[in-house]
């Protein structure tokens, strides 16, 4: 995939004014702004035929998603695992890979944080909470690193490989929950022990936000940094344009393509360490809820643009927010969310074919008009 | 029953590999009618749900099992060709936008299933082959249904169709090289969107199998993740329609693994028997896959070989 936004790096002497630049950028951002609007056109079209308002559902999700402070805390307590869920597609996606099984670091780091929250329980926090964190991610590193070797090493296509072993890890979940870190407390959804209380992560003072998102927001931005301001990250983008030509210049692609996954899965691991850790207390079947598939289309939307992720990831974690009013209200189903996704990712990968289609974005075309 | 201690997992196993196998069966046909047009949809896994869907509400509505599958049949196709009207965009990614189109055929599924969880549909026939036997476990194995059938003829001749036909031909030049095939005064985004739409028809006919006779009811569940597997089959069946049939049996044994060790009252690990089929999966690829050498027989347009 293309980078727009690296592209004024080479700007011409006659079109480098203020304005050619800034609409060079404007298409990278006014692009994907228009697919989403696509989106939600096509959508409000799907609720009009089924005799719905789309206007009392825009109305519904701004109330229940952004309209009050409770409604912004809800949202933004979504918010962090999503951020890491979409970080775990776009840090891979520099390398021109296709990932998707986030879902499978999410869950088997929540079952890792539970289980050595359980190992740890007589342990004082400031020793226990660092390492639950980091067997979570641990477990999220090799699970998506392991993909990315195997695209290295044996030519596996990471997209197949990485769903499989989603399904792989819910079913290791399940048979590690029901069996050997089963409470026996826990009858009618089969849990680990829950964690104590010295345990539990807590909200950021004043907010009614867990740590979870403090800490997305910070990995946003060094995923960021690592890929516009390093070394290694301009290593990674030449092997996504060109693995041969890389090879060629004597770039470590094969540990390039397993950093960068591993660091995925790292960070989708944070996401179910802070699930178990801060939202549900034990790890269970709560953990398999589809972030790591809202986080794909996140990836998506935001162009694979780190700091591009959280506007978009607060903006989804809103419609998850408010989907429970929105179902109560209009009487829908909880389906609708996945159709509107659906319908928002279609639009914004058909957008990809109207990149260098727009004059008003490409300074060096203004004049021959 | 006849008490038949262990001898009852390899009967349960068989007859599983064919009532599994049948899903399976149609996506991986299908999938390979797409590739060898070289392209591949990933979204297969939402065509069969939705496949599954609208043929268990229209079989239900009409009282007719068979209009359901082509209802699921028509269903498909419609999924394959916006598929296949996107990909012949310039630059867009087909892999991501069958993510897409999973996701969207799911939700549409899951919407407007709803109302069809409770109602009871008619089931497809199926024919008894296990009538020579006074085994019950072997009479339940041998019931074989129609559409299995039908799925194993269909696997012959597209295999036939791809070495013998015109229309064969024309998919594999269109396949292995856009270049040649344009020479040839071929489209092939036309030939390939309507390769996918055809494709789209035959993983509808898969889900409606799921919704109308094996598991026999349209629940959200219904599917999980066959319809990817069957994409990964391909690959292992090495985009030949008679090694899909193969393929497929193998892949439904392995899918019939854990719930017959559970009915012959092995409950211990049950969860990581039902992952067997993803395991078998990911290790097939695994073998199967080089990272020098293009994989022998595959469409040289096709993009997760290239």
């Amino acid at each position: 995939m293309s980078d727009q936004a690296t592209q004024p790096a080479m700007v011409l002497p006659d079109h480098g004014g203020v304005l050619a630049q800034l609409a060079r950028r404007a298409e990278a951002i006014l692009l994907p702004l228009g697919a989403l609007l696509v989106g939600f056109a096509v959508f409000s079209l799907f609720l009009l035929l089924q005799g719905k308002s789309p206007v009392e559902f825009f109305a519904l999700v701004y109330k229940a998603g952004f309209g009050t402070a409770f409604s912004w805390n809800n949202t933004l307590s979504r918010t962090a695992p999503l951020l890491f869920a979409a970080l775990c597609v776009a840090l891979p996606a520099r390398l021109g890979l296709v990932v998707i099984g986030g879902e499978g670091a999410i869950v088997l780091g929540g079952v890792a944080t539970g289980a050595m929250g359980v190992a740890l329980a007589g342990a004082p926090a400031a020793l226990a909470l660092p390492v639950m964190l980091v067997a979570a991610a641990v477990t999220g590193a090799v699970w998506i690193g392991a993909v990315g070797a195997l695209r290295h090493y044996r030519g596996v296509n990471e997209t197949i490989a990485s769903l499989l072993m989603a399904y792989i890890a819910i079913a290791l979940m399940n048979h590690l929950v029901e069996g050997p870190l089963r409470d026996p407390a826990s009858l009618n959804k089969p849990s680990t022990a829950p964690l104590v209380e010295t345990l539990r992560v807590g909200d950021i003072p004043g907010w009614d936000v867990h740590w979870g998102l403090a800490l997305g927001l910070v990995c946003c931005v060094l995923a960021a940094i690592l890929i516009d301001r390093t070394s290694w990250g301009f290593a990674a983008r030449i092997a996504g344009g060109n693995v041969r030509a890389a090879q060629i210049q004597g770039l470590p692609v094969g540990w390039l393509i397993i950093g960068f996954t591993a660091l995925g899965g790292a960070f989708a691991g944070f996401a179910g360490f802070f699930e178990v850790a801060a939202v549900h207390g034990s790890a269970n079947a709560s953990l398999a809820t589809g972030y790591g598939y809202t986080g794909i289309l996140i990836a998506f939307l935001a162009r694979h643009n780190p700091l591009a992720i959280i506007p978009v990831a607060i903006l989804l974690a809103g419609f998850e927010a408010s989907s429970g009013l929105v179902q109560r209200r209009m009487d829908l189903s909880d389906a609708t969310t996945l159709v509107l996704q659906g319908f928002v990712f279609i639009a914004i990968l058909i957008s990809d074919t109207f990149y260098g289609r727009f004059k008003v974005f490409a300074p060096e075309k203004w004049s021959r008009t | 029953m006849t008490d038949l201690g262990l001898w009852a997992i390899p009967i349960a196993v068989l007859g599983g590999a064919i009532r599994v196998s049948t899903p399976f069966l149609f996506v991986s046909l299908g999938e390979v009618l797409t590739e060898r047009s070289g392209r591949i949809n990933l979204g297969l896994e939402g065509t069969l749900v939705f496949g599954a869907m609208s043929g268990y509400a229209l079989a239900y509505i009409t009282g007719s099992p068979w209009i359901g599958v082509v209802a699921a049949a028509v269903a498909g196709a419609l999924f394959g060709l916006i598929h296949g009207l996107i990909c012949s965009l310039p630059r867009v990614n087909d892999i991501a936008i069958g993510i897409a189109m999973m996701i969207l055929g799911m939700g549409l599924a899951f919407y407007f299933g709803k109302a069809y969880v409770q109602p009871v549909a008619p089931d497809l026939p199926s024919i008894n082959f296990g009538w020579w036997s006074d085994v019950p476990q072997i009479q339940a194995a041998l019931r074989v249904n129609v559409l299995f059938l039908i799925g194993v003829v269909l696997a012959f001749v597209m295999w036939w169709m791809f070495r013998a036909t015109k229309i064969g031909l024309t998919l594999r030049v269109v396949g292995d090289s856009t270049d040649a095939a344009r020479a040839m005064g071929l489209r092939p985004a036309v030939i390939r969107t309507l390769a996918t739409t055809a494709g789209g028809a035959f993983a509808g006919v898969g889900g409606a199998y799921l919704s109308l006779f094996y598991p026999g009811s349209w629940n959200e569940g219904i599917s999980s993740g066959q319809g990817l597997m069957a994409v990964a089959l391909v690959i292992f069946a090495r985009w030949n329609p008679i090694a899909c049939f193969g393929a497929a049996l193998l892949f439904g044994g392995a899918g019939a693994l854990g719930p017959s060790l559970q009915s012959a009252g092995i409950s211990e690990g049950y969860y990581l028997f039902y992952a067997a089929p993803y395991v078998l999966t990911l290790g097939v690829l695994i073998a199967t896959s080089s990272p020098r050498q293009a994989m022998t027989g595959a469409p040289g347009e096709l993009s997760i070989t290239k």
